[in-house]
């Protein structure tokens, strides 16, 4: 089973945002990673799946050198080979287009991706790629099998959780619950240095939208405190004042 | 201006995330047509959000060709702009009819677009720790509408229905079954309006009484910090913040929580928060609206009695 897993560079979680002018986010200190979604369950899974079916994994990424370290990540990870498709992320149209356009001769069996970035959220990259490639898709799976031609998918709703069959090829976008996170070994990384990393060039995909300016989200006014013996009155405070009960 | 809003369809009516859609088309000022698939009862809720007509196709099929429906009615019908949920259908189907026909798709929008020359709106970024404003290129638009930051807005009315008479394509995914209930009655975690929510605070499982008891009494639905869905104190799907899901309810409260900033990510478009936290140098603090620095076993029974007190006298 040939598996792509689509992997996107995001700054770490605790790192500080600001934008250096209105539309350009600072990147200065900020260490990147893989998005977790991308890589603790989209990547481990087809990992899994190569371990019990066989076949391989590639990771691909659009973006600049920049991106390199994140690829090898992956590749230290476990993934076989790394593609990095030379091209600047301008919007969910453009990545898409850039890995449909890498990937539709490839024959690539499953096409895995995060459910969405913990940067941009978009959440559209892996549906935009499966119209694209004209593939069945399911967004947000928590759970994934494959058995022969059919897959497998569970999804936690709300209410419930929903089970879907499908069958190769096809694409889903990974949520919690669809694998565990792994920590790369030294085996790992020492290998990954030898592993391929292609550079692709772009297929100079356009954008559809673009980023006017970024904001920060207006502060908040203040804490008023309660002390714990009058903790009852907070209630009263939610209801009259918050008027959110 | 005429928008097409897609409502999702359970069991005859309009989600809420749906109405939520309606809602959203209808402040922009337009004509609103809701299109839905499967068998309705009467106009499914939408005329009572603003919807002016609803045009039904009967049928049962998946989410690709949901979007070879909604793609031909965009088309045939002349709409300005379409709108739908930012949830898992929504993220299914409009990058679909987003390529079909040609249009841009700005998801997870958070406020009201301003349309008067072209589609500019505002989502958000860094899992709510930035806002970007987002200009789309194309004369038509798609936007998916993040759930819960818009608000359901009933304005009374009820919607004309059109019965649509297109043939479904077959389906590819097949929904197999939905295993029930997660097991708890309560309000549903991702639509809830207010939360109740613990931490490693909590000190066991066997402690997580007292939530529940605040929670149904306010009839709030319950939520959990990572690492206590980690080590199997909770269930899984009632873990919020940037790995779990996104809420926003009008009210979080959150006990025993220290408030990282991956917890953060996914609370911080409540509405009001409330932090209980027996550390006044929680960092959650810095987030809330209303705070108690105070151990949670003695400040709960406290709340609880308050809030039995506020129900039965309402
Ligand atoms: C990439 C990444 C993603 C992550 N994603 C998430 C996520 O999605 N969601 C999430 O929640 N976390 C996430 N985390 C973990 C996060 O960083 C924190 O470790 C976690 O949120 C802490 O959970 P907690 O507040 O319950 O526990 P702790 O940090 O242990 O805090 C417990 C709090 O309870 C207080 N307390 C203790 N006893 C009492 C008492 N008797 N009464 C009142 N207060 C008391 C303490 O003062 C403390 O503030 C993620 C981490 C990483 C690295
Ligand atoms: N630049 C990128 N390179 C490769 N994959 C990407 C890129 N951006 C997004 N993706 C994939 O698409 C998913 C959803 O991204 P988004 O729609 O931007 O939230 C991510 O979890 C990745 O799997």
């Amino acid at each position: 089973m040939k598996i792509l897993v689509c992997v996107s560079k995001v700054p770490d979680t605790t790192a500080k945002i600001a934008f250096s002018n209105p539309t350009i986010y600072d990147e200065s200190g900020v260490t990147f990673i893989i998005n977790p979604y991308d890589e603790w369950y989209a990547l481990v899974r087809a990992l899994e799946l190569k371990e019990t079916l066989g076949g391989s994994v590639v990771v691909a990424s659009v973006g600049g050198a920049d991106y390199e370290p994140i690829i090898r990540k992956a590749l230290a990870i476990g993934a076989d080979e790394g593609v990095r498709i030379d091209a600047a992320e301008k919007d969910a149209f453009s990545v898409a287009t850039e890995i449909a356009s890498y990937a539709k001769d490839q024959s690539f069996d499953l096409v895995l991706c995060g459910k969405e970035t913990i940067q941009y959220n978009g959440g559209i990259v892996p549906g935009l790629i499966a119209e694209m490639l004209s593939l069945p898709y399911v967004a947000g799976a928590s759970k994934l099998d494959v058995d022969g031609n059919v897959v497998k998918l569970e999804r936690e709703i709300a209410t419930g959780i929903e089970v879907f069959e499908s069958t190769l090829p096809m694409v889903v976008s990974a949520a919690k619950g669809m694998a565990e996170q792994r920590i790369p070994n030294m085996r790992g990384i020492m290998a990954a240095r030898t592993k391929p990393l292609a550079t692709i060039a772009s297929a100079n995909a356009t954008e559809q939208s673009e980023v006017l300016q970024f904001s920060m989200p207006p502060a908040k006014s203040g804490c008023k405190m309660i002390a714990p013996e009058d903790a009852a009155s907070l209630i009263q405070l939610l209801h009259e004042e918050a008027k959110v009960i | 201006m005429k928008v097409l809003v897609f409502v999702e369809n359970n069991n005859g009516k309009a989600t809420k995330a749906g109405l939520e859609a309606i809602s959203y088309a209808k402040s922009l000022g337009a004509e609103v047509t809701a299109f839905m698939i499967g068998d309705v009862q009467a106009d499914g809720g939408v005329g009572e959000c603003g919807a002016q007509t609803l045009k039904v196709q009967a049928g049962n099929c998946d989410s690709r060709a949901m979007a070879k429906l909604i793609a031909q009615e965009a088309k045939d019908g002349g709409y300005n702009l379409l709108v739908a949920s930012h949830d898992n259908l929504g993220k299914e189907i409009m990058p679909r009819v987003a390529i079909m026909n040609g249009y841009t798709l700005i998801s997870g929008v958070t406020e009201l677009a301003n349309v008067a020359n072209g589609c500019m709106v505002k989502r958000n970024v860094f899992s709510g720790k930035a806002i970007a404003e987002v200009a789309s290129k194309s004369t038509i638009s798609i936007l998916t509408v993040l759930p819960n930051s818009f608000g359901v807005k009933k304005v009374g009315g009820t919607a004309a229905i059109v019965a649509m008479s297109a043939t479904c394509e077959p389906s590819q995914v097949k929904l197999v079954e939905v295993k029930g209930n997660h097991g708890d009655a309560g309000v549903p975690l991702p639509e809830a309006d207010l939360v109740v929510s613990a931490g490693r605070g909590m000190k066991g499982p066997e402690n997580w009484g007292m939530v529940e008891e605040l929670a149904s009494i306010l009839g709030a639905a319950t939520a959990c910090s990572r690492p206590v869905s980690d080590i199997g104190w909770r269930p899984h799907h009632e873990h919020v913040g940037q790995t779990g899901i996104a809420i926003r309810p009008n009210l979080y409260i959150a006990i025993g929580i220290s408030g990282a900033i991956q917890h953060l990510a996914g609370v911080n478009g409540s509405k009001v928060i409330v932090v209980i936290n027996k550390d006044p140098e929680a960092p959650f603090f810095k987030a809330a609206d209303y705070g108690i620095v105070g151990d949670a076993f003695e400040v709960l029974p406290r709340l609880i009695e308050a809030a039995k007190h506020f129900t039965a006298n309402k």
